[in-house]
């Protein structure tokens, strides 16, 4: 079954347009990955899809429903929640509260959803009541990836998530993010580092100049020699 | 009287005003960390507030409610009752200005608002001087004799007692609501940043509302407390008190309704203490001389982050 649903996409910046039309898909229970130089489109790819960013043509269908031009705080409740690259923490408030604004739209009690982060991520437990301003880089990540999950989302957006982290927490947060995939969230993301990101992706595309350029499963992309020499820096 | 106990005298007479000028800093401290504006107005709307307070006053004075002070307050049931309602009536204003007027601007950028506030500033001011006149307009005219507070050879009038009290109880309370509630930290979190407060599901449009609403209120009862001080208030009094209010939120760090506070009492009480040895004249001055030399080595404030 397909949980998200990208077709031909044009966005960018008030005149500039940056994606010329993107496609892309993503399965239930699949990590998908989106790999690209620079200026690419990636990032941009991850706000047209979270309402950041209004697309001027193609559509978005998450879930069967249409969700192309709605507002961020729509499509967070219709179960996308997105982790930026960089200023993705509340700094001035604690562990516990930048949760707690995670499920700021719940209702119901989110006590049992934070315990299991908590388990996820057992390194923030004794952190709950320290700011987020204080924490390291690799705590602050995981702090930015359980506020994402605290909606219990159907798709989780991650902008880079190993961006600025130091190569042993790196291999850990790909670690987090396979633990995450196994609860049951389809994870697509973006990632600089595309060789670590293919290895633990189901499927992976090739993203140049704001258009496709390949898709396939991570393991044939990591394989594939023309992707090795352009993107893989081999 | 020895230069110490005028000096202890005067410690007294700052944490008075200190507390009016926090009640003014908390507001405009609180608006610029979510909309990140500093807004010309915010004197205004302790005018605004002070003038709402007389208006309810007035429609009680009509509804002959019982008028004898509350011992050892000069002033009865009347102004207490008119000074929760004007904070409530100038919260409202402020979400239907918001409403009317900055909410357009919001993607226009902070100088655009920074110019439409200036603009709302001369709308409430005129509007208050249409409605009530220029002349100073007295909430109380009973003369209050000061008492000695014992042991510390200082002396302080019952109502200035309750300025301090009302003030502290403001403060205890809005730390208490940005600390437990709900709301409370969603409009710390809009602070620290916006846009991850949208994409986490944050209603930023209720964050701003509230966020008016509290810092005008807060306003409001800041100039209604000046009013009591003064026991009289003028179409002018906010605008006036607006550079000790910006001198206070850049003390204490823009952004940082903690560092208002502080920033609010050391202008306070350094503007007091000041006329131990200077003229009363030169007050704005200390204090814009203590924004001057802030901005120039520390200009995120003390309590201020990045």
């Amino acid at each position: 079954m397909t949980v998200l649903e990208v077709d031909n996409i044009k966005a960018g910046y008030g005149d500039t347009e940056i994606l010329h039309g993107v496609s892309c898909r993503v399965g239930e229970g699949e990590i998908v990955s989106i790999i690209g130089p620079n200026g690419a489109g990636k990032s941009t790819l991850m706000k047209a899809i979270l309402g950041l960013l209004k697309p001027s043509e193609g559509r978005i269908i998450f879930n069967g429903r249409d969700i192309t031009g709605k507002d961020p705080d729509q499509i967070v409740k219709e179960g996308i929640c997105y982790v930026p690259q960089s200023d993705n923490v509340f700094p001035s408030l604690t562990v516990d509260e930048n949760l707690e604004m995670g499920a700021f739209i719940r209702k119901d009690d989110y006590k049992k959803r934070m315990d299991e982060i908590y388990q996820i991520f057992p390194d923030l437990k004794e952190k709950r009541k320290t700011k987020a301003r204080k924490l390291s880089g690799g705590q602050r990540q995981m702090v930015a990836i359980g506020r994402a999950l605290m909606l219990d989302p159907k798709l989780l957006l991650l902008d880079e998530p190993s961006a600025g982290l130091a190569p042993k927490l790196i291999q850990m947060i790909f670690d987090k993010i396979i633990k995450i995939n196994q609860t049951g969230i389809s994870i697509l993301m973006v990632e600089q580092n595309a060789r670590k990101a293919l290895e633990v992706s189901h499927r992976g595309y090739v993203l140049a100049m704001g258009r496709n350029r390949f898709e396939d499963t991570g393991e044939a992309l990591l394989n594939n020699e023309e992707i090795g020499k352009l993107y893989l820096g081999e | 009287m020895d230069i110490a106990s005028r000096i202890s005298q005067l410690v007294i007479y700052g944490i008075i005003s200190g507390s009016i000028i926090t009640l003014g800093a908390i507001g405009l401290s609180l608006t610029y960390g979510i909309l990140k504006f500093a807004n010309f107005a915010h004197g205004d709307v302790m005018s605004l507030g002070a003038f709402v307070a007389l208006f309810f006053l007035a429609i009680f004075r009509l509804a002959n409610l019982p008028t004898q002070p509350l011992y050892p307050l000069s002033f009865g049931l009347p102004l207490i009752l008119a000074f929760i309602l004007g904070m409530i009536t100038t919260g409202v204003v402020a979400i239907v200005i918001d409403k009317i007027l900055y909410r357009r601007l919001r993607t226009t950028g902070s100088v655009t608002l920074l110019i439409a506030s200036v603009g709302v500033s001369f709308v409430l001011r005129n509007f208050i001087q249409f409605v009530w006149g220029p002349q100073p307009r007295y909430y109380i005219k009973k003369i209050q004799i000061t008492e000695r507070i014992p042991f510390l050879g200082v002396r302080i009038k019952p109502d200035e007692v309750f300025i301090i009290c009302v003030a502290i109880f403001l403060v205890i309370f809005l730390h208490l609501f940005l600390k437990n509630t709900k709301m409370g930290k969603a409009m710390r979190a809009t602070s620290d940043n916006m846009d991850l407060a949208r994409v986490s599901g944050i209603d930023t449009e209720s964050v701003i509302n509230w966020t008016w609403a509290i810092g005008s209120a807060l306003a409001a009862a800041g100039g209604i407390l000046a009013g009591i001080e003064n026991k009289f208030i003028t179409p002018n009094f906010g605008w006036d008190m607006l550079l000790f209010i910006f001198a206070a939120v850049v003390l204490g760090g823009v952004g940082s309704p903690y560092g208002a506070i502080l920033g609010g009492m050391i202008i306070g009480l350094s503007g007091e203490v000041s006329t131990a040895f200077i003229s009363t004249s030169y007050k704005p001055a200390v204090a814009f001389i203590i924004m001057i030399v802030m901005l120039l080595n520390r200009p995120r404030g003390i309590l201020g982050e990045k």
